[in-house]
């Protein structure tokens, strides 16, 4: 019963494909989870749309959408009608062809992400040896549709947010990456599946996530920045707080387009979560082990979901940063503190079980945390300021 | 699986016709992301998994996104007053044509010599990894010394221009 | 210690998630049109012509003296004099408005009008739920329109109100005693001179 439950997913869809002819068996799987895919996360996506706007509205001390359903549940369908039947608005100069395939791309790019998380036992859509590898090569081709749809609008403003919210990408997948390399050092493969298999097994029936570690703890907080930045979220959300103020990349789309490019931040929000709990928070493994009992698919699931909570908590409660505060903390404080995390990585490897590598790589961390601090994030003293061509 | 090498050979062969027929020069650039994606593709059709993704994270990731910041920093972004075809286009046809086949010769050559071997072997990262570190572990550092110092080289160049303006 | 005000910020965010919840008063939100706000004493919209009594047309106080229609910065008030006289509210036959139109869609709300009548005889209104969908004549406000009772400003601006009727008492009070004054002063001199005839009021 409980193993039903927990594989019920693989069942069904294997019960599905044997409707089917042989030949068509392979390929009737493969649909079958690319669809269930399909509608799951774009659910999950509309749903996270109006827990983030009540979440935000009761930090605020204040009652998000209420109106559309009870408690404002409808709230998504209203604006999926209101964006589906908005005009299309391209501007007369704009490059047609590139400004069409930006969004595309986006949520391509996004979606192919989902393909290597295991959402359960035995529930990834492709197991692939470099499955890793794949997640974030398929993120960096997010960097570039925003850069074509900056580029494409023909727009001073537009081209500037695409500029800085390229540029901040970049500057973040190199601590983004260093951090789960740490991770593949212990676990011993890129592949994501033999990840969450490592953190699998229990010590008095407390798990063996990453996270629980010195490094894992470092890499999860390095890689939770990172991943803050990636997906320009709060407080990183510079290229798109501009759209407020003045522009960002996507201020020349409008109706569907638009809402692609909502819909693929918001996925892009899902996948990275989703890497996350797979590398740190251990998957599809159950918190402790007297409760295995609860179908892996749901612990998943929800610790998925307790990322995207702690993201909206960090957007309801931080400032914007600057760009060069974005920077500057990402190559003077993040990178440094990553490379730090993957020496201590090796030292806990080879230091061997038993208590003295807990106390050395906290030591280690902590005094690197402290001191880059310190060094790295020190305000820069402005003196008065010269005016060059006003005197 | 030939229908495969072919679509995806034609994938290539067009992305990189566009790349230098186009008139506007970011449309070019993005052509030849295209067709960095069809090399991509090739590595992942024969089973090479990590060049494969590495192509994709490196090349579409990082130098289609280098080469679009260099047209668009320098006055490439406008769309060439001339034609695109250069007026000595027979000598470099002459050129082309002459390092195609010396290309077609040293491949179709390499492969009489190989042993004709019907199963690919399974390269896994493990193996990249020990090779790169083992063999290999010359090549990667002076790769990395040659990386350290382009990045020396720019971060000299962006404080150069700070200092100037004062 | 670099993070600590971060730590601080989310506690304190984390405080008002679930403060929000259970105490009443860090929910101040007011869910309009289901709960309303009590307008405050000094709460003001647009004008409106306030009549005493019962009948509108006869207590209406507004003589049309058009100080107001002269005073009123962007000219939204559009009176008519009538041809011929009623009494008023202290007897005297005056004039009144046969036209007294005020257009929302250009009012200020500067109170103007209020501050320079001599006869009590526009107040600001509090009604503001005046949406229609006819632009230009539904947001033109007639005399009927605007005639409302004296009860209907005590309700809204009780203080006020009271002032303006101690004002009205006190002017009525005065009126009366010249009147008095003047009647007797005639009756002495009608009686020195009983062939000169008795006048009226002032």
């Amino acid at each position: 019963m409980i193993e039903t439950m927990d594989q019920i997913f693989v069942l069904l869809q294997h019960w599905l494909m044997g409707l089917l002819p042989a030949a068509l068996q392979p390929v009737a799987g493969v649909v079958l989870g690319v669809v269930a895919i399909v509608c799951l996360f774009p659910a999950l996506f509309a749903l996270t749309t109006v827990f983030e706007r009540k979440g935000l509205a009761r930090i605020q001390n204040r009652i998000g959408p209420n109106r559309v359903g009870p408690l404002g549940i409808l709230q998504p369908v209203a604006d999926g009608i209101k964006s589906l039947i908005k005009e299309d608005i391209v501007p007369l100069c704009a490059d047609g062809v590139v400004h069409f395939l930006a969004p595309l791309l986006l949520v391509v790019a996004v979606f192919m992400g989902f393909a290597v998380l295991p959402m359960g036992r035995n529930m990834v859509l492709v197991d692939m040896d470099a499955g890793l590898l794949f997640f974030f090569a398929m993120g960096a081709s997010t960097e570039l549709s925003v850069f074509m749809a900056g580029w494409s609008s023909r727009n001073k403003y537009s081209l500037l947010g695409a500029m800085r919210a390229v540029a901040q990408m970049i500057s973040y997948e190199v601590p983004l990456l260093m951090s789960s390399l740490s991770v593949v050092m212990i676990a011993g493969s890129l592949s994501l599946t033999k990840i969450v298999e490592a953190q699998n097994h229990y010590t008095w029936g407390l798990p063996h996530w990453y996270i629980f570690t010195p490094w894992g703890l470092a890499g999860f907080l390095t890689y939770a920045i990172a991943t803050t930045a990636e997906t320009n979220r709060s407080p990183f959300d510079l290229p798109e707080g501009e759209s407020e103020l003045v522009a960002g990349y996507h201020t020349e789309y409008s109706g569907f387009k638009f809402a692609l490019f909502f819909l693929g931040e918001y996925l892009a929000m899902f996948s990275i979560s989703g890497l996350g709990t797979t590398l740190f928070l251990g998957g599809w493994s159950a918190p402790f082990s007297f409760l295995g009992w609860v179908p892996s698919w749901f612990w998943f699931f929800s610790k998925m979901m307790l990322s995207i909570f702690v993201f909206i908590w960090m957007r309801g409660t931080l400032p914007r940063l600057r760009q060069d505060q974005l920077m500057n903390f990402a190559w003077k404080f993040v990178l440094p503190l990553t490379l730090v995390n993957l020496m201590v990585t090796v030292l806990w490897r080879f230091l061997g079980d038993g208590w003295q590598r807990w106390v050395f790589c906290s030591a280690i961390l902590i005094v690197a945390y402290a001191g880059i601090g310190l060094a790295g994030m020190r305000r820069g003293h402005f003196g008065p300021r010269r005016y060059l061509y006003a005197e | 699986m030939n229908w495969a090498f072919y679509l995806i050979a034609a994938l290539t062969v067009a992305g990189g016709l566009a790349a230098v027929l186009l008139k506007n020069t970011v449309h070019c650039a993005l052509a030849l992301t295209v067709a960095f994606a069809g090399l991509a593709l090739f590595f992942l059709q024969l089973d090479a998994q990590f060049a494969g993704f590495a192509q994709i994270l490196v090349y579409i990731g990082a130098v289609a996104i280098l080469i679009v910041f260099a047209i668009l920093l320098t006055r490439g972004s406008e769309t060439p007053k001339g034609s695109v075809f250069s007026r000595n286009w027979l000598a470099g046809l002459a050129i082309a044509a002459g390092v195609f086949a010396v290309l077609g010769w040293a491949v179709l050559h390499s492969a009489s010599v190989l042993p004709h071997e019907t199963a690919a072997p399974t390269v896994t990262v493990l193996q990249i990894g020990n090779a790169l570190m083992g063999r290999y572990v010359l090549p990667l550092e002076i790769v990395a010394l040659l990386l350290t110092a382009a990045l020396i080289g720019a971060v000299i160049v962006a404080l150069h221009e700070k200092e100037g303006s004062r | 210690m670099l993070g600590e005000g971060i730590l601080k910020g989310m506690a304190e965010t984390a405080k008002n998630f679930f403060g929000s919840y259970v105490s009443a008063e860090r929910m101040t939100t007011v869910e309009y049109p289901e709960q309303r706000l009590a307008p405050i004493e000094a709460t003001r919209d647009f004008p409106f012509l306030v009549y005493d009594g019962a009948d509108w047309e006869a207590g209406l106080r507004c003589v049309a003296c058009q100080i107001c229609e002269k005073e009123c910065p962007p000219k939204c008030i559009f009176i008519e004099k009538s041809k011929d006289k009623k009494p008023d509210a202290v007897g005297k036959p005056q004039f009144y408005p046969a036209r007294f139109d005020i257009d929302i869609s250009v009012c200020m709300s500067c109170q103007i009008c209020v501050e320079v009548c001599p006869f009590e005889a526009i107040k600001m209104d509090t009604e503001f739920e005046l949406s229609t969908t006819d632009r230009f004549g539904g947001l033109l406000l007639d005399r009927k329109q605007l005639a409302k009772s004296d009860e209907y400003y005590h309700r809204i601006h009780p203080i006020e109100a009271g002032e303006v009727d101690a004002r009205l008492a006190h002017g009525k009070v005065k009126t009366e005693a010249r009147t008095t004054a003047v009647a007797i002063a005639s009756a002495i001199k009608g009686a020195e001179v009983p062939a000169k005839s008795e006048g009226g009021g002032d």
